[in-house]
Protein backbone atom coordinates (compact mmCIF):
# COMPACT_ATOMS: atom_id res chain seq x y z
CA UNK A 1 0.00 0.00 0.00
CA UNK A 2 1.29 3.44 -1.02
CA UNK A 3 0.68 6.02 1.67
CA UNK A 4 0.66 9.82 1.36
CA UNK A 5 1.33 11.45 4.71
CA UNK A 6 -1.15 14.18 5.62
CA UNK A 7 0.22 16.49 8.31
CA UNK A 8 -1.91 19.54 7.44
CA UNK A 9 0.93 20.97 5.34
CA UNK A 10 -0.78 22.15 2.20
CA UNK A 11 -2.67 20.50 -0.52
CA UNK A 12 -2.16 16.83 -1.25
CA UNK A 13 -4.65 16.62 -4.10
CA UNK A 14 -2.07 17.04 -6.85
CA UNK A 15 0.18 14.26 -5.51
CA UNK A 16 -2.84 11.97 -5.25
CA UNK A 17 -3.96 12.80 -8.82
CA UNK A 18 -0.48 12.22 -10.24
CA UNK A 19 -0.26 8.78 -8.60
CA UNK A 20 -3.76 8.00 -9.90
CA UNK A 21 -2.59 8.88 -13.42
CA UNK A 22 0.07 6.19 -12.92
CA UNK A 23 -2.59 3.68 -11.88
CA UNK A 24 -1.96 3.78 -8.13
CA UNK A 25 -4.67 4.47 -5.56
CA UNK A 26 -2.68 5.87 -2.67
CA UNK A 27 -4.04 6.17 0.84
CA UNK A 28 -3.87 9.65 2.34
CA UNK A 29 -3.42 9.31 6.08
CA UNK A 30 -2.61 11.20 9.26
CA UNK A 31 -2.42 8.01 11.37
CA UNK A 32 0.90 6.53 12.49
CA UNK A 33 -0.68 3.03 12.52
CA UNK A 34 -1.42 3.31 8.80
CA UNK A 35 2.08 4.62 8.08
CA UNK A 36 3.47 1.59 9.95
CA UNK A 37 1.77 -0.73 7.44
CA UNK A 38 2.86 1.21 4.32
CA UNK A 39 4.93 -0.50 1.68
CA UNK A 40 5.89 2.86 0.21
CA UNK A 41 5.57 6.41 1.55
CA UNK A 42 5.18 9.79 -0.13
CA UNK A 43 5.93 12.65 2.24
CA UNK A 44 4.88 15.92 0.52
CA UNK A 45 4.00 19.31 1.99
CA UNK A 46 4.30 23.06 1.73
CA UNK A 47 4.36 25.55 4.56
CA UNK A 48 6.54 26.42 7.53
CA UNK A 49 8.93 23.96 9.17
CA UNK A 50 8.04 24.95 12.74
CA UNK A 51 4.34 24.27 12.43
CA UNK A 52 4.95 21.12 10.37
CA UNK A 53 7.25 19.64 13.02
CA UNK A 54 4.80 20.52 15.77
CA UNK A 55 2.03 18.60 13.99
CA UNK A 56 4.31 15.66 13.14
CA UNK A 57 5.25 15.30 16.82
CA UNK A 58 1.72 15.79 18.18
CA UNK A 59 0.38 13.12 15.83
CA UNK A 60 3.38 10.80 16.44
CA UNK A 61 3.92 10.68 12.69
CA UNK A 62 7.55 11.63 13.39
CA UNK A 63 8.22 8.26 15.05
CA UNK A 64 6.24 6.38 12.41
CA UNK A 65 8.40 7.93 9.69
CA UNK A 66 11.62 7.14 11.54
CA UNK A 67 10.55 3.52 12.03
CA UNK A 68 9.55 3.18 8.37
CA UNK A 69 12.92 4.57 7.35
CA UNK A 70 14.76 2.12 9.60
CA UNK A 71 12.68 -0.78 8.24
CA UNK A 72 13.81 0.07 4.70
CA UNK A 73 10.42 1.26 3.35
CA UNK A 74 11.02 3.45 0.25
CA UNK A 75 10.23 7.07 1.14
CA UNK A 76 9.88 10.05 -1.22
CA UNK A 77 10.03 13.51 0.35
CA UNK A 78 8.71 16.45 -1.68
CA UNK A 79 9.30 20.18 -1.03
CA UNK A 80 8.75 20.72 2.72
CA UNK A 81 9.08 16.93 2.94
CA UNK A 82 12.63 17.32 1.58
CA UNK A 83 13.43 19.89 4.28
CA UNK A 84 12.07 18.54 7.56
CA UNK A 85 13.89 15.22 7.03
CA UNK A 86 17.11 16.97 8.03
CA UNK A 87 18.15 17.60 11.64
CA UNK A 88 17.37 21.29 11.83
CA UNK A 89 15.78 24.12 9.82
CA UNK A 90 16.70 27.79 9.78
CA UNK A 91 12.98 28.39 9.25
CA UNK A 92 11.51 28.96 12.74
CA UNK A 93 14.81 27.47 14.07
CA UNK A 94 12.94 24.17 14.07
CA UNK A 95 14.36 20.90 15.31
CA UNK A 96 13.47 18.42 12.57
CA UNK A 97 13.26 14.66 11.94
CA UNK A 98 16.97 13.96 11.52
CA UNK A 99 16.62 11.21 8.90
CA UNK A 100 19.46 12.98 7.06
CA UNK A 101 22.32 14.76 8.82
CA UNK A 102 22.37 18.49 8.01
CA UNK A 103 20.39 21.71 8.09
CA UNK A 104 17.68 23.35 5.99
CA UNK A 105 18.85 26.81 4.96
CA UNK A 106 17.21 29.97 3.60
CA UNK A 107 17.87 30.93 -0.01
CA UNK A 108 20.03 34.06 0.14
CA UNK A 109 18.36 37.42 -0.63
CA UNK A 110 20.11 39.12 -3.52
CA UNK A 111 19.16 42.20 -5.52
CA UNK A 112 17.07 41.31 -8.56
CA UNK A 113 16.51 37.74 -7.38
CA UNK A 114 12.93 36.73 -6.60
CA UNK A 115 12.16 34.75 -3.45
CA UNK A 116 10.28 32.40 -3.34
CA UNK A 117 12.11 30.59 -6.09
CA UNK A 118 8.97 29.93 -8.14
CA UNK A 119 8.88 28.29 -11.55
CA UNK A 120 10.80 25.89 -13.76
CA UNK A 121 14.48 25.22 -13.30
CA UNK A 122 17.04 22.55 -14.20
CA UNK A 123 18.48 19.90 -11.94
CA UNK A 124 22.08 18.87 -12.49
CA UNK A 125 22.41 15.29 -11.28
CA UNK A 126 25.75 14.73 -9.58
CA UNK A 127 25.06 11.10 -8.65
CA UNK A 128 23.18 8.25 -10.30
CA UNK A 129 20.03 7.13 -8.55
CA UNK A 130 17.37 4.59 -9.64
CA UNK A 131 14.53 7.08 -9.08
CA UNK A 132 16.03 9.52 -11.60
CA UNK A 133 16.82 7.10 -14.40
CA UNK A 134 15.69 7.85 -17.94
CA UNK A 135 15.49 11.62 -17.59
CA UNK A 136 17.11 13.54 -20.44
CA UNK A 137 19.57 16.31 -19.53
CA UNK A 138 18.26 19.88 -19.74
CA UNK A 139 14.79 18.97 -18.45
CA UNK A 140 13.24 21.44 -15.99
CA UNK A 141 11.16 20.83 -12.89
CA UNK A 142 8.66 22.99 -11.00
CA UNK A 143 9.88 24.67 -7.81
CA UNK A 144 8.14 26.81 -5.17
CA UNK A 145 10.24 27.40 -2.06
CA UNK A 146 12.33 29.81 0.01
CA UNK A 147 14.44 27.22 1.89
CA UNK A 148 16.52 24.27 0.71
CA UNK A 149 18.00 21.11 2.24
CA UNK A 150 21.72 21.25 2.97
CA UNK A 151 22.95 17.79 4.03
CA UNK A 152 26.08 17.58 6.14
CA UNK A 153 27.89 15.28 3.70
CA UNK A 154 28.36 15.87 -0.03
CA UNK A 155 27.59 12.23 -0.87
CA UNK A 156 23.98 12.76 0.31
CA UNK A 157 23.45 15.22 -2.55
CA UNK A 158 22.03 13.64 -5.72
CA UNK A 159 21.21 16.77 -7.73
CA UNK A 160 21.78 20.52 -7.57
CA UNK A 161 19.99 23.62 -8.92
CA UNK A 162 21.02 27.23 -9.44
CA UNK A 163 19.07 30.20 -8.05
CA UNK A 164 21.41 32.86 -6.76
CA UNK A 165 23.27 30.01 -5.12
CA UNK A 166 23.88 26.41 -6.21
CA UNK A 167 21.74 24.41 -3.80
CA UNK A 168 20.97 20.69 -3.30
CA UNK A 169 17.60 20.05 -5.00
CA UNK A 170 17.65 16.25 -4.76
CA UNK A 171 18.99 14.52 -1.65
CA UNK A 172 18.89 10.99 -0.36
CA UNK A 173 20.27 8.24 1.78
CA UNK A 174 19.50 4.53 1.66
CA UNK A 175 15.73 4.06 1.12
CA UNK A 176 14.96 7.78 1.47
CA UNK A 177 15.02 10.14 -1.50
CA UNK A 178 13.69 13.69 -1.63
CA UNK A 179 13.16 16.45 -4.19
CA UNK A 180 12.91 20.14 -3.43
CA UNK A 181 10.86 20.50 -6.64
CA UNK A 182 7.37 19.08 -7.23
CA UNK A 183 7.46 15.99 -9.49
CA UNK A 184 3.63 15.93 -9.43
CA UNK A 185 3.62 19.38 -11.10
CA UNK A 186 6.61 18.85 -13.41
CA UNK A 187 4.86 17.45 -16.47
CA UNK A 188 5.65 14.04 -17.95
CA UNK A 189 9.24 14.01 -16.67
CA UNK A 190 7.93 14.58 -13.15
CA UNK A 191 5.50 11.69 -13.63
CA UNK A 192 8.47 9.59 -14.79
CA UNK A 193 10.16 10.26 -11.44
CA UNK A 194 7.03 9.15 -9.56
CA UNK A 195 6.79 6.07 -11.76
CA UNK A 196 10.43 5.22 -11.01
CA UNK A 197 9.80 5.72 -7.31
CA UNK A 198 6.80 3.35 -7.43
CA UNK A 199 9.07 0.68 -8.92
CA UNK A 200 12.07 1.33 -6.64
CA UNK A 201 13.04 -1.37 -4.12
CA UNK A 202 14.71 1.18 -1.83
CA UNK A 203 18.22 0.03 -2.66
CA UNK A 204 20.75 2.80 -3.14
CA UNK A 205 24.44 2.66 -2.41
CA UNK A 206 25.79 6.15 -1.71
CA UNK B 1 18.72 29.35 -14.01
CA UNK B 2 15.02 29.97 -13.46
CA UNK B 3 13.08 30.01 -16.73
CA UNK B 4 10.58 32.66 -17.71
CA UNK B 5 7.07 31.18 -17.70
CA UNK B 6 4.58 31.31 -20.59
CA UNK B 7 1.01 31.08 -19.24
CA UNK B 8 -2.11 30.74 -21.42
CA UNK B 9 -5.26 32.19 -19.87
CA UNK B 10 -8.64 30.55 -20.43
CA UNK B 11 -11.82 32.51 -19.80
CA UNK B 12 -14.56 30.19 -18.56
CA UNK B 13 -18.28 30.96 -18.52
CA UNK B 14 -20.83 28.39 -17.32
CA UNK B 15 -18.15 25.71 -17.51
CA UNK B 16 -17.24 26.48 -21.13
CA UNK B 17 -14.33 28.47 -22.51
CA UNK B 18 -15.44 31.62 -24.27
CA UNK B 19 -12.75 31.55 -26.97
CA UNK B 20 -11.87 28.41 -28.86
CA UNK B 21 -8.37 27.36 -29.81
CA UNK B 22 -8.13 27.34 -33.57
CA UNK B 23 -5.04 25.22 -34.02
CA UNK B 24 -6.64 22.19 -32.45
CA UNK B 25 -9.07 20.48 -34.76
CA UNK B 26 -9.46 17.40 -32.65
CA UNK B 27 -10.66 18.91 -29.39
CA UNK B 28 -13.98 20.33 -28.34
CA UNK B 29 -12.95 23.97 -28.37
CA UNK B 30 -15.49 24.90 -25.73
CA UNK B 31 -14.34 22.40 -23.11
CA UNK B 32 -11.86 24.01 -20.70
CA UNK B 33 -10.53 20.63 -19.56
CA UNK B 34 -9.71 19.54 -23.11
CA UNK B 35 -8.15 22.90 -23.84
CA UNK B 36 -6.08 22.74 -20.66
CA UNK B 37 -4.89 19.29 -21.69
CA UNK B 38 -4.01 20.59 -25.18
CA UNK B 39 -1.97 23.49 -23.79
CA UNK B 40 -0.28 21.18 -21.28
CA UNK B 41 0.85 18.97 -24.14
CA UNK B 42 1.82 21.99 -26.25
CA UNK B 43 4.34 23.22 -23.66
CA UNK B 44 2.49 25.69 -21.44
CA UNK B 45 4.41 26.22 -18.18
CA UNK B 46 1.30 26.96 -16.16
CA UNK B 47 -2.37 27.74 -16.84
CA UNK B 48 -4.82 30.34 -15.61
CA UNK B 49 -8.57 29.80 -15.52
CA UNK B 50 -10.57 32.97 -15.25
CA UNK B 51 -14.16 32.30 -14.24
CA UNK B 52 -16.62 34.85 -15.68
CA UNK B 53 -19.75 32.86 -14.83
CA UNK B 54 -22.55 35.04 -13.49
CA UNK B 55 -25.07 32.40 -12.39
CA UNK B 56 -25.66 31.49 -8.77
CA UNK B 57 -24.32 27.95 -9.00
CA UNK B 58 -21.10 29.25 -10.57
CA UNK B 59 -18.92 27.80 -7.85
CA UNK B 60 -20.06 24.22 -8.36
CA UNK B 61 -19.56 24.46 -12.11
CA UNK B 62 -16.03 25.78 -11.76
CA UNK B 63 -15.09 23.28 -9.04
CA UNK B 64 -16.06 20.49 -11.43
CA UNK B 65 -13.80 21.99 -14.12
CA UNK B 66 -10.91 22.26 -11.63
CA UNK B 67 -11.38 18.70 -10.41
CA UNK B 68 -11.40 17.25 -13.92
CA UNK B 69 -8.43 19.39 -14.98
CA UNK B 70 -6.37 18.26 -11.99
CA UNK B 71 -6.72 14.66 -13.16
CA UNK B 72 -5.52 15.56 -16.66
CA UNK B 73 -2.62 18.01 -16.38
CA UNK B 74 0.53 17.89 -14.28
CA UNK B 75 1.67 21.48 -14.31
CA UNK B 76 0.49 24.20 -11.91
CA UNK B 77 -2.74 26.04 -12.63
CA UNK B 78 -4.56 28.85 -10.91
CA UNK B 79 -8.18 29.91 -10.72
CA UNK B 80 -9.41 33.49 -10.54
CA UNK B 81 -12.69 35.31 -10.94
CA UNK B 82 -15.24 35.61 -8.16
CA UNK B 83 -13.01 34.35 -5.34
CA UNK B 84 -14.49 36.29 -2.42
CA UNK B 85 -13.98 34.26 0.75
CA UNK B 86 -11.60 31.90 2.45
CA UNK B 87 -14.12 29.14 1.75
CA UNK B 88 -14.04 29.93 -2.01
CA UNK B 89 -10.26 29.57 -1.89
CA UNK B 90 -10.39 26.32 0.05
CA UNK B 91 -12.80 24.69 -2.41
CA UNK B 92 -10.71 25.59 -5.44
CA UNK B 93 -7.44 24.44 -3.86
CA UNK B 94 -8.88 21.18 -2.55
CA UNK B 95 -10.28 20.46 -6.01
CA UNK B 96 -6.69 20.47 -7.26
CA UNK B 97 -5.72 24.01 -8.30
CA UNK B 98 -2.23 25.10 -7.24
CA UNK B 99 -3.08 28.75 -6.68
CA UNK B 100 -6.05 31.09 -6.35
CA UNK B 101 -6.13 34.60 -7.68
CA UNK B 102 -7.97 37.39 -5.88
CA UNK B 103 -8.66 40.79 -7.39
CA UNK B 104 -11.78 42.87 -6.66
CA UNK B 105 -12.53 41.13 -3.36
CA UNK B 106 -8.99 41.83 -2.10
CA UNK B 107 -9.27 45.53 -2.96
CA UNK B 108 -12.56 45.72 -1.05
CA UNK B 109 -11.19 43.67 1.87
CA UNK B 110 -7.36 43.44 1.89
CA UNK B 111 -7.43 41.09 4.90
CA UNK B 112 -8.55 38.37 2.47
CA UNK B 113 -4.92 38.16 1.26
CA UNK B 114 -3.59 37.75 4.79
CA UNK B 115 -6.28 35.19 5.67
CA UNK B 116 -5.52 33.17 2.53
CA UNK B 117 -1.76 33.29 3.07
CA UNK B 118 -2.14 32.18 6.68
CA UNK B 119 -4.50 29.33 5.85
CA UNK B 120 -2.88 27.97 2.68
CA UNK B 121 0.57 29.57 2.40
CA UNK B 122 1.71 32.59 0.41
CA UNK B 123 2.66 30.47 -2.58
CA UNK B 124 -1.07 29.78 -3.19
CA UNK B 125 -2.20 33.40 -3.16
CA UNK B 126 -1.93 35.41 -6.36
CA UNK B 127 -2.99 39.05 -6.33
CA UNK B 128 -4.65 39.98 -9.61
CA UNK B 129 -4.34 43.71 -10.28
CA UNK B 130 -6.24 45.62 -12.97
CA UNK B 131 -4.42 48.88 -13.57
CA UNK B 132 -5.13 52.00 -15.61
CA UNK B 133 -2.76 54.83 -16.52
CA UNK B 134 -3.84 58.23 -15.12
CA UNK B 135 -2.36 61.68 -14.51
CA UNK B 136 -0.20 61.46 -11.37
CA UNK B 137 -1.87 63.08 -8.34
CA UNK B 138 -0.92 63.19 -4.64
CA UNK B 139 -3.22 60.21 -4.10
CA UNK B 140 -1.82 58.33 -7.10
CA UNK B 141 1.84 59.40 -7.35
CA UNK B 142 2.88 56.55 -9.65
CA UNK B 143 0.32 57.57 -12.28
CA UNK B 144 -1.21 54.08 -12.28
CA UNK B 145 -4.55 53.51 -10.62
CA UNK B 146 -6.27 50.35 -9.40
CA UNK B 147 -9.61 49.66 -11.10
CA UNK B 148 -12.06 46.88 -10.26
CA UNK B 149 -15.12 45.17 -11.71
CA UNK B 150 -13.18 44.30 -14.84
CA UNK B 151 -11.91 47.84 -15.30
CA UNK B 152 -15.16 49.74 -14.85
CA UNK B 153 -14.64 51.17 -11.36
CA UNK B 154 -11.60 53.36 -10.54
CA UNK B 155 -10.70 53.05 -6.86
CA UNK B 156 -8.40 56.03 -6.25
CA UNK B 157 -5.70 53.60 -5.09
CA UNK B 158 -2.12 53.81 -6.31
CA UNK B 159 -1.05 50.60 -8.09
CA UNK B 160 2.53 50.71 -6.79
CA UNK B 161 1.35 51.16 -3.21
CA UNK B 162 -1.19 48.35 -3.56
CA UNK B 163 1.41 45.93 -4.94
CA UNK B 164 3.70 46.57 -1.98
CA UNK B 165 0.82 46.39 0.47
CA UNK B 166 -0.20 43.00 -0.98
CA UNK B 167 3.34 41.69 -0.43
CA UNK B 168 3.18 42.88 3.17
CA UNK B 169 -0.14 41.05 3.59
CA UNK B 170 1.35 37.83 2.25
CA UNK B 171 0.62 37.58 -1.49
CA UNK B 172 3.03 35.14 -3.16
CA UNK B 173 2.76 36.42 -6.69
CA UNK B 174 1.22 39.29 -8.66
CA UNK B 175 -0.65 38.99 -11.94
CA UNK B 176 -0.50 42.51 -13.33
CA UNK B 177 -3.06 43.38 -15.98
CA UNK B 178 -2.97 46.65 -17.89
CA UNK B 179 -6.53 47.69 -18.75
CA UNK B 180 -5.14 50.06 -21.39
CA UNK B 181 -3.19 47.33 -23.18
CA UNK B 182 -5.72 44.52 -22.65
CA UNK B 183 -7.21 43.27 -25.90
CA UNK B 184 -5.12 45.58 -28.11
CA UNK B 185 -2.53 42.93 -29.08
CA UNK B 186 -0.17 45.95 -29.40
CA UNK B 187 2.25 44.91 -26.66
CA UNK B 188 2.38 44.78 -22.85
CA UNK B 189 2.58 47.95 -20.73
CA UNK B 190 6.35 47.87 -20.23
CA UNK B 191 6.71 50.92 -17.95
CA UNK B 192 4.05 49.70 -15.55
CA UNK B 193 5.37 46.14 -15.49
CA UNK B 194 8.93 47.22 -14.83
CA UNK B 195 7.86 49.60 -12.07
CA UNK B 196 5.95 46.90 -10.19
CA UNK B 197 8.41 44.06 -10.87
CA UNK B 198 11.32 46.13 -9.53
CA UNK B 199 9.38 47.23 -6.46
CA UNK B 200 8.31 43.81 -5.14
CA UNK B 201 10.38 40.76 -4.10
CA UNK B 202 7.77 38.28 -5.40
CA UNK B 203 7.27 37.09 -9.01
CA UNK B 204 5.22 39.25 -11.38
CA UNK B 205 3.17 37.89 -14.28
CA UNK B 206 2.61 40.47 -17.02
CA UNK B 207 -0.86 40.49 -18.58
CA UNK B 208 -2.66 42.41 -21.31
CA UNK B 209 -1.53 43.32 -24.80
CA UNK B 210 0.30 40.24 -26.08
CA UNK B 211 0.04 40.02 -29.87
CA UNK B 212 3.37 38.63 -31.05
CA UNK B 213 6.47 36.94 -29.60
CA UNK B 214 8.38 40.23 -29.72
CA UNK B 215 5.96 41.57 -27.08
CA UNK B 216 6.87 38.74 -24.73
CA UNK B 217 10.57 39.34 -25.33
CA UNK B 218 10.11 43.01 -24.37
CA UNK B 219 8.14 42.42 -21.21
CA UNK B 220 10.42 39.60 -20.01
CA UNK B 221 13.59 41.68 -20.55
CA UNK B 222 12.85 45.45 -20.41
CA UNK B 223 9.71 44.90 -18.33
CA UNK B 224 11.51 42.59 -15.84
CA UNK B 225 8.47 40.29 -15.69
CA UNK B 226 8.96 36.73 -14.43
CA UNK B 227 6.16 35.32 -16.57
CA UNK B 228 3.87 36.38 -19.38
CA UNK B 229 0.16 35.71 -19.75
CA UNK B 230 -1.10 35.07 -23.28
CA UNK B 231 -4.57 34.55 -24.72
CA UNK B 232 -5.66 35.54 -28.25
CA UNK B 233 -2.27 35.01 -29.86
CA UNK B 234 -2.45 31.30 -29.10
CA UNK B 235 -6.22 30.77 -28.89
CA UNK B 236 -6.69 31.88 -32.50
CA UNK B 237 -3.82 29.77 -33.75
CA UNK B 238 -1.63 32.68 -34.82
CA UNK B 239 1.25 31.24 -32.79
CA UNK B 240 2.02 28.01 -31.01
CA UNK B 241 3.64 28.00 -27.58
CA UNK B 242 6.59 26.21 -29.14
CA UNK B 243 7.05 28.98 -31.74
CA UNK B 244 6.95 31.62 -28.99
CA UNK B 245 9.46 29.71 -26.85
CA UNK B 246 11.79 29.08 -29.79
CA UNK B 247 11.76 32.81 -30.54
CA UNK B 248 12.50 33.73 -26.92
CA UNK B 249 15.23 31.10 -26.69
CA UNK B 250 16.87 32.48 -29.85
CA UNK B 251 16.86 35.89 -28.18
CA UNK B 252 18.75 34.59 -25.17
CA UNK B 253 15.79 34.28 -22.79
CA UNK B 254 15.72 31.18 -20.60
CA UNK B 255 12.52 29.20 -21.25
CA UNK B 256 11.50 25.58 -20.67
CA UNK B 257 12.17 23.74 -23.94
CA UNK B 258 11.46 20.09 -23.04
CA UNK B 259 8.01 18.84 -22.16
Amino acid sequence: MVVIIDYQAGNLTSVERALEALGVEAQVTAEPEVVARASRIVFPGVGAAGRAMHILRESRLDRALLQAFEKGVPILGICLGAQVILEHSEENQARCLGLLPGTTRALPLKPGLKIPHMGWNQVHFVREHPVFRGLPPGVEYYFVHSYYPHPAAADLVIGVTEHGVTFPSVVGRKNLVATQFHPEKSGRFGLKILENFLAWDGEYAE
Amino acid sequence: MLSKRIIPCLDVRDGRTTKGIKFLNNVDVGDPVEMARAYYEAGADELVFYDITASSDRRNIMIDVVRRTAAEIFIPFSVGGGIRTLEDMREVLLAGAEKVSVNTAAVLDPSLIAQGARAFGSQCIVLGMDVKKVEPTPAIPSGYEIVIHGGRTPMGIDALWWAQEAVRLGAGEICLNSIDADGTQAGYEITLTRMIAEAVPIPVIASGGAGKPEHLRQVLTEGHADAALIASMVHYGTYTIKAIKDYLHQHGISVRLYW
